[in-house]
This record gives C-alpha cells, sequence and structure tokens, in this order.
C-alpha cells in the first residue's frame, strides 16, 4: 500500500542544513495499522510529513497504491490519504462551526449529498447532531479530536496519517479515541500509520512498529514482541525498560 | 521517617465567579512524612490546585479554607504574607511542568539558583556560586561550570528540568511539591529525572509530592497514592497495591489505560458516578 524506501528529509536555514530523516524504508501493507516510536527530535512525525507530501523529501522510491507519489500530486491522490494532527486545539480553525470545517474539505474535493455526508461522518465518530454547529471552543478535547476525525474520514481516504492523535488528551478519553480509530479502521478497511512517543498506545493500535532515533530506524519490531521485551537493539529495550515505569536499576 | 510534615483536614479550594462559584477542591484530608507521596487523576481533578493551595499560591479570586492546614507545627490558614515568603523557597517549594515558563529567560541559569542561596541562605557570591556548582553536579549535569554560564533557551527539556530542580532544592526544603515534573520529558529522560528526586529524598530526608496523571509513574515511583477526581480524593493507597485498587474509578482509569503488560481488544471507558462526588 505504502512503500518507501531511502526516504531523506533535510531542514535548511540559513546556511545550516539539519538532517531529520535518514535512509528510511517502511513498507505498509493494506488494512495494516503500522507503528512508529521513538522520543523527540528522532524524526518520526517528519517521516509521516513526508509520506503526507507536507514537507520535501527524497527518496529511491515512493509508491503509495502502486502509483509514484513524489513530486506534485493530484487532488485525488490527496483525497486518499488524511491526516489526523497531536493537537485538536490547533488544528480546527476556531472561527468555523464543525459544519463548515467540514463541508470546507467537501467542497474542495467536489462532493455531492454534502448534508448527507457530513451527517454521516458526525455519527461515524460518536458526536450527535447538537455538536454540528458547535465552534470548536464549544467542544471538549476528545470531541474535538473526535471532529478531526470525521474530518479525515468524510473523504473517504484508503490511508489515515496519526500523528500523536491521543497525547493531548486524559487517559479516559484516550482509551474512547483509540477504540474510535480501532472500529473505524475495520468498518471502512483502513491503512495507517501511527505516531506516536507512546509505546503502550503504539503496541495496543499495531502489528508492527518501527523504532526510531536520530532520524533513522534502529528497528522494526512487532507487537508481539515489544510486549515480551524481545528486542534486537539495546535502544529499543531501554525505551522498553522505560515506558514499564520507574526502575533505581541505572 | 514517620513524623508528620503535612498535616491537612477539610481543604477546600473554591473560585467564586459570576456564573456561581466553582468548587476545584473539596473536603480533602491527608498527611505527609517524609515520603513520596503521589496524586494522581485527570485533568480538572483538582491535583494542581491543591498544590497550589499548600504553598498559599491559590491565585485570586480562590477561597482557601480548611479546619487543619499545617506544616511542620506551623499553622499555614495564619500565613501572613510574609511567613509565606520565610517559608516559601526556604522551607517549601515548587517544581512544575515545563521548565520553558519556569526559569527566567534573560538570566543564567547559575546566576538564578545562586540568587536562591542569596535570598534564602543569606549565602555571599562566592559561597552561592560554590553552593549552585555542588547542586547542578547533583542533578547530574555533567558540566556545571559550561551549564552555570548557560541561558534557559541553551538547554534541552530534560537538562532545564533538571536546573529547575536544583534550583527549587538548593534551600535544602523539606517538602518539595512537584507538578508534573516529568510529563514534558521523553521517557528514557523522565527515569534519570525520577531517579535524581528519589536520591534527594532519601539522602535528604524530604517529603515529596508528587502530582501526575501518569499511573504507571506513580504507581512505580511513589510510596503511597491519592486518586482525586472532581475535587475529592476518591480513594488513597499503598502504591505497590495500586492493581488491588478499589474504587471503581481508580479501577476504570487502570483499564483505560493501554498498557504493554496486558493485550486488550478493546479498552474499558471511563462512567462516572455523580455519587462519586455527593
Amino acid at each position: 500500500m505504502i512503500t518507501v524506501s531511502d526516504l531523506n528529509v533535510i531542514f535548511r536555514s540559513g546556511g545550516r542544513a539539519m538532517h531529520a530523516v535518514r535512509d528510511v524504508s517502511i513498507n505498509v501493507d493494506p488494512g495494516e495499522t503500522f507503528g512508529i516510536v521513538g522520543e523527540s527530535g528522532s524524526g518520526k512525525s517528519s517521516v509521516l510529513r513526508a509520506i503526507a507530501g507536507l514537507i520535501e523529501s527524497t527518496s529511491a522510491s515512493f509508491l503509495i497504491n502502486g502509483a509514484p507519489a513524489s513530486g506534485k500530486r493530484s487532488r485525488d491522490n490527496s483525497r486518499l490519504m488524511q491526516m489526523v494532527f497531536q493537537d485538536p486545539y490547533g488544528s480546527l480553525h476556531p472561527r468555523q462551526t464543525v459544519d463548515s470545517i467540514l463541508r470546507e474539505a467537501l467542497i474542495i474535493h467536489d462532493f455531492d449529498n454534502q448534508d448527507d455526508r457530513i451527517l454521516k461522518a458526525i455519527a461515524d465518530v460518536g458526536l450527535s447532531l447538537q455538536h454540528r454547529y458547535r465552534y470548536p471552543h464549544q467542544l471538549s478535547g476528545g470531541q474535538r479530536q473526535r471532529v478531526a476525525i470525521a474530518r479525515a474520514l468524510i473523504l473517504s481516504p484508503s490511508i489515515l496519517l496519526l500523528d500523536e492523535p491521543t497525547s493531548a488528551l486524559d487517559v479516559s478519553v484516550q482509551a474512547e479515541i483509540l477504540n474510535l480509530l480501532a472500529r473505524l479502521r475495520q468498518t471502512y478497511d483502513l491503512t495507517s500509520i501511527l505516531v506516536s512517543h507512546d509505546l503502550a498506545v503504539v503496541a495496543h493500535l499495531c502489528s508492527r512498529i518501527a523504532v526510531m532515533q536520530f532520524g533513522r530506524i534502529v528497528e522494526v519490531i512487532s507487537a508481539g514482541d515489544l510486549r515480551e521485551g524481545k528486542a534486537q537493539e539495546s535502544y529499543t529495550r531501554e525505551l522498553i525498560a522505560a515506558s514499564r515505569g520507574f526502575s533505581r536499576a541505572q | 521517617m514517620s513524623e508528620t510534615l503535612l498535616d491537612v483536614q477539610d481543604l477546600n479550594v473554591s473560585f467564586p465567579s459570576r456564573g456561581g462559584v466553582t468548587q476545584a477542591v473539596r473536603h480533602v484530608n491527608f498527611t505527609l512524612g517524609r515520603e513520596r507521596l503521589g496524586v494522581v487523576g485527570e485533568s480538572g481533578s483538582g491535583k494542581s490546585t491543591m498544590g497550589r493551595a499548600l504553598l498559599g499560591l491559590t491565585p485570586r479570586p480562590g477561597i482557601v479554607s480548611a479546619k487543619k492546614m499545617t506544616f511542620d507545627g506551623e499553622n499555614l490558614l495564619d500565613c501572613s504574607e510574609s511567613d509565606w515568603q520565610r517559608l516559601r523557597g526556604r522551607r517549601m517549594t515548587m517544581v512544575t511542568q515545563d521548565p520553558k515558563y519556569s526559569l527566567n529567560p534573560v538570566m543564567g541559569i547559575g546566576q538564578q539558583i545562586g540568587e536562591t542561596c542569596r535570598l534564602h541562605l543569606g549565602a555571599n557570591a562566592a559561597e552561592a556560586r560554590r553552593r549552585t556548582l555542588s547542586m547542578l553536579e547533583a542533578v547530574q549535569i555533567r558540566d556545571p561550570d559550561r551549564v552555570y554560564n548557560l541561558y534557559p533557551h541553551e538547554l534541552s527539556g530534560g537538562m532545564g528540568q533538571r536546573a529547575m530542580i536544583a534550583m527549587m532544592l538548593v534551600a535544602e526544603p523539606d517538602l518539595l511539591i512537584a507538578d508534573e515534573p516529568t510529563s514534558a520529558l521523553d521517557v528514557t529522560v523522565q527515569n534519570e529525572v525520577l531517579r535524581i528526586l528519589d536520591d534527594l529524598v532519601r539522602d535528604r530526608g524530604m517529603g515529596l509530592i508528587f502530582i501526575s496523571h501518569n499511573l504507571t509513574v506513580v504507581s512505580s515511583f511513589c510510596d503511597r497514592i491519592l486518586v482525586m477526581y472532581g475535587g475529592k480524593i476518591m480513594e488513597e493507597c499503598k502504591a505497590s497495591e495500586l492493581h488491588r485498587a478499589k474504587h471503581p474509578y481508580t479501577r476504570a482509569l487502570i483499564a483505560a489505560a493501554p498498557s504493554l503488560e496486558v493485550t486488550h481488544k478493546e479498552l474499558a471507558t471511563v462512567t462516572r458516578d455523580p455519587a462519586w462526588l455527593a
């Protein structure tokens, strides 16, 4: 579904260059939820943004659905891949209602039956009709994230990119959103990539997980091996140990 | 070790506004010895508001009331502003979540820590510098002489948090309130910071109130845990026995968190009972 090899992202500002992603190769099968974990600055979000086409990148080959995806994408191609961002406070327009946030995507992509689609999207993410004409500031964090997911799904994409979708939320709200994502990916047969710093969240939703450090993939590990601590690389083991809680041992 | 440092009975914090009174903290009772007490709860549960009330830092127009609130035998309810100034920084102090907002951006790290020494310990400039450098070393900053001259924006998140802990602990307080001290940090750095706090509690016999939303961290780090919801303490238990918690809210929080130990097909969601707040 998504095949990238030797992906590189370099940010240049002034005379300085910052090599954020180095030779990353990822292969995501149809229907799979692929996870990327790493600490801040490891380049995990940059990989996702490069795949979404939000930032410039270079790669040896980059195929989405079997079609080359490097260079400028057509409107139809970008419809197939939608993204949900970390901060539900920053990713929704503060002066637009839920209805107009959802409608804008439909207008851009020339969809018909806009009202029906909006109602369906609202129901899909577990919001009720009374939320349709609310502004983002009238919604809770969890409800806003549901709107962001509805905005992504209203275009019936086949790929969903999730950038830390629950890290700004409380545990109880996180559980609701994770359950929602699990249900939606089944209903709509979605292929997704989930980026998170939280190993437990990634292990919960994903089958395979790439561990990143300093812009490189350290190793790709299955969720089962991750839970059992059967990691090849010492960095992964360190990360797993740290996620299990505090321990005296150095 | 069982000597009581902090004794709080029936603590209430409320914020009057045009729309009515918001009860942020309701009828909270606890005592703290020289130990690590964890306070967990979701956003809006009143855990930070409680921490601030203990330091007399409740913002206007908040009202703090209690039957009893004593720190080392001293009645905190009768404290004047100058009493608070004598206590805060010197005897009791607070580490907050994000070093970016809590350090003075136009003052060098060493200078900021040294200021605490001069103000609270009456140290002269040379003494303040000596204490600052040894404190920076105690929080495992590798090159204290270099960091002494840096500004906050030149430090990483983990280093900034360590510098802040150094600043709070240089006056050797008896009580430290740590409000989400590691939530902004990466997991591997988080454990380093926790180890430093742990050493300081052990070596100096400090009392620590550790406020966090993260059950895994709190249960593995603290001795005792208070679980808060809607401003009230739902349950108090030993950290090692959190998995045997009885209150439905605590149980629901544990079940809602994805875990590396257990595989859930679907995560349990939290249903809240209004009777909990009655």
